[in-house]
């Protein structure tokens, strides 16, 4: 009875809601080009389905390798800096004020330097966008572990790596994926900024820019839709992850 | 596994300057024996459990197991805390065998598991192995966390303040345990305590620390009976006793004045 009400609950504020954002587009009669409306999004995605699905894969694939890549770089980012006072000092204002810059100044100098190389100039636009919040929480929860859980292993002897991987990498899993969950919806800017602003661009971003030319707003939400459905899949399949890796965190 | 302290001296770097905590402290613990240590909040009885455990090297003097110097840390050292300190994603049993994945690594699964199944059988946690830590009480993961430390054999125990935070009955039950512990199995142990009732009800013998930087003040036999019962600790020998140490412990507060 809960998993049905899991389901039906939610659907039903969807299709209150789709209802009133139609209902607000007819009483005002706004035409196609100031307003879509619900009922236009379908025929907006038939008419352009190929594109949809050529598109659709690109920024996901784009997406999802910048987010894999920005996990590596800011897991091990993480762990120097949880591990080497040194590191963190030294690296930490270089961090701060690199992730304090607009990432969407980031993107005309990112797309000037590799001219052309369309995918990877998306992939670098993600990593440089998601890795941060990864990486901060990691340094803190490896360099805030107390003094108590490292001593039941190092009064045995164990070594550095011991601790590590036996304690200080599974308590701070539950931060990791908590971070990740921030980093998905992150990566999805980054790509869509880069497909966006770059010229002969390709990517649901570049459909998006396409829409705004010639006003087709039908078009334009469509697009947003699509993101927004890779969004909750990509964000769900973190949460997944999360249940099979750190479950034991997650009270019931 | 005699312990012996030897002229230890021990400082700490702070901000402040140098902070002395230990001042030429001797005394020793004779094999099998268990040892309750009290004096004032901050007079150094943690500093103590790390220097034994070989965590740390003291300034000055030496500390020695069984006539052996300790220089770093002994895979024969067992310790608990008064946080249990349990890994919240292993079950009772997996935390159990912590120790014995560091200094027993060729032992089987099945032998590790056996090892930890006859203590959670002395502590009276049989059902409960595949739990996880926050389905338990805090009674509960105290013993849990005796369990780990006592699971690789160790023959030296290093109990800091294991009971502090709890209620005075689960504290008494667990006092019992830990008779329990000790007579099935063969360590000498070092209590870090501030409870004097629970420091003369399990040590043989109770130390009473100056005010820091601590040296030893008063040492103290507490053989009051062969078999220590709670009810004991309501008879007037060990009112005596209990009075003798409050007397002890204020003269050390007011060193520290």
């Amino acid at each position: 009875m809960i998993k049905i009400n899991n389901f039906i609950i939610p659907l039903f504020s969807l299709i209150i809601f789709c209802l009133l954002w139609e209902l607000l587009v007819w009483y005002n009669n706004w035409p196609n080009y100031k307003m879509a409306s619900p009922s236009d999004l379908w025929p907006a995605f038939w008419k352009f389905k190929h594109l949809f699905l050529i598109y659709g894969w690109e920024t996901f694939w784009r997406t999802v390798v910048g987010l894999i890549l920005s996990v590596l770089v800011g897991l091990s980012l993480g762990i120097l800096m949880g591990f080497s006072k040194t590191i963190r000092i030294g690296l930490y204002p270089i961090l701060v004020g690199f992730n304090a810059i607009p990432k969407a100044t980031v993107v005309p100098v990112i797309a000037l330097i590799f001219v052309g190389m369309h995918n990877m100039n998306t992939i670098i636009i993600v990593i440089l966008i998601s890795f941060f919040p990864i990486c901060v929480s990691i340094s803190i929860g490896l360099s805030t572990l107390e003094r108590e859980y490292e001593d039941i292993l190092l009064s045995l002897g164990a070594n550095k790596f011991e601790i590590f991987y036996k304690i200080a990498l599974p308590k701070t899993l539950p931060e990791f994926f908590g971070a990740l969950k921030v980093s998905t919806t992150l990566a999805f800017i980054g790509t869509n900024l880069m497909e966006i602003i770059e010229p002969h661009g390709k990517g649901l971003g570049h459909l998006f820019d396409s829409g705004k030319i010639s006003a087709d707003y039908p078009l334009m939400f469509a697009v947003l839709i699509t993101l927004a459905v890779m969004g909750i899949f990509l964000y769900y399949i973190v949460v997944y992850l999360e249940n099979i890796f750190a479950g034991w965190a997650i009270r019931k | 596994m005699h312990i012996n302290i030897e002229k230890v001296s021990h400082q700490y770097e702070t901000k402040q300057g140098m902070l002395p905590v230990l001042k030429n402290l001797s005394l020793s613990i004779k094999r099998k024996g268990f040892t309750a240590i009290v004096g004032p909040s901050g007079c150094g009885k943690s500093t103590i459990t790390r220097l034994v455990s070989g965590l740390i090297k003291p300034t000055r003097g030496s500390i020695f197991i069984s006539n052996k110097r300790i220089t770093s840390p002994l895979s024969t050292v067992g310790m608990a805390f008064q946080n249990p300190v349990l890994l919240e994603w292993r079950n009772v049993i997996k935390n159990i065998i912590l120790p014995l994945e560091i200094v027993a690594k060729n032992m089987t699964y099945n032998q590790k598991k056996s090892n930890a199944l006859d203590l959670l059988k002395l502590v009276g946690l049989e059902e409960f192995e595949n739990n996880l830590p926050s389905e338990l009480s805090g009674g509960m993961k105290q013993r849990v966390s005796l369990c780990r430390s006592l699971v690789h054999n160790p023959e030296v125990l290093i109990l800091d303040e294991p009971f502090a935070a709890l209620d005075a009955f689960t504290k008494e039950d667990l006092w019992d345990v830990m008779h329990k512990l000790k007579k099935e199995r063969d360590f000498t142990c070092i209590l870090i305590t501030h409870d004097l009732r629970e420091a003369v009800y399990l040590a043989d013998q109770v130390i009473v620390l100056s005010g820091r930087p601590a040296s030893l003040q008063y040492d103290v036999k507490t053989n009051f009976n062969q078999e220590k019962k709670i009810s004991d600790l309501y008879s007037s020998e060990v009112s005596q006793l209990l009075a003798t140490l409050r007397n002890q412990i204020e003269i050390a507060q007011n060193k520290n004045d």
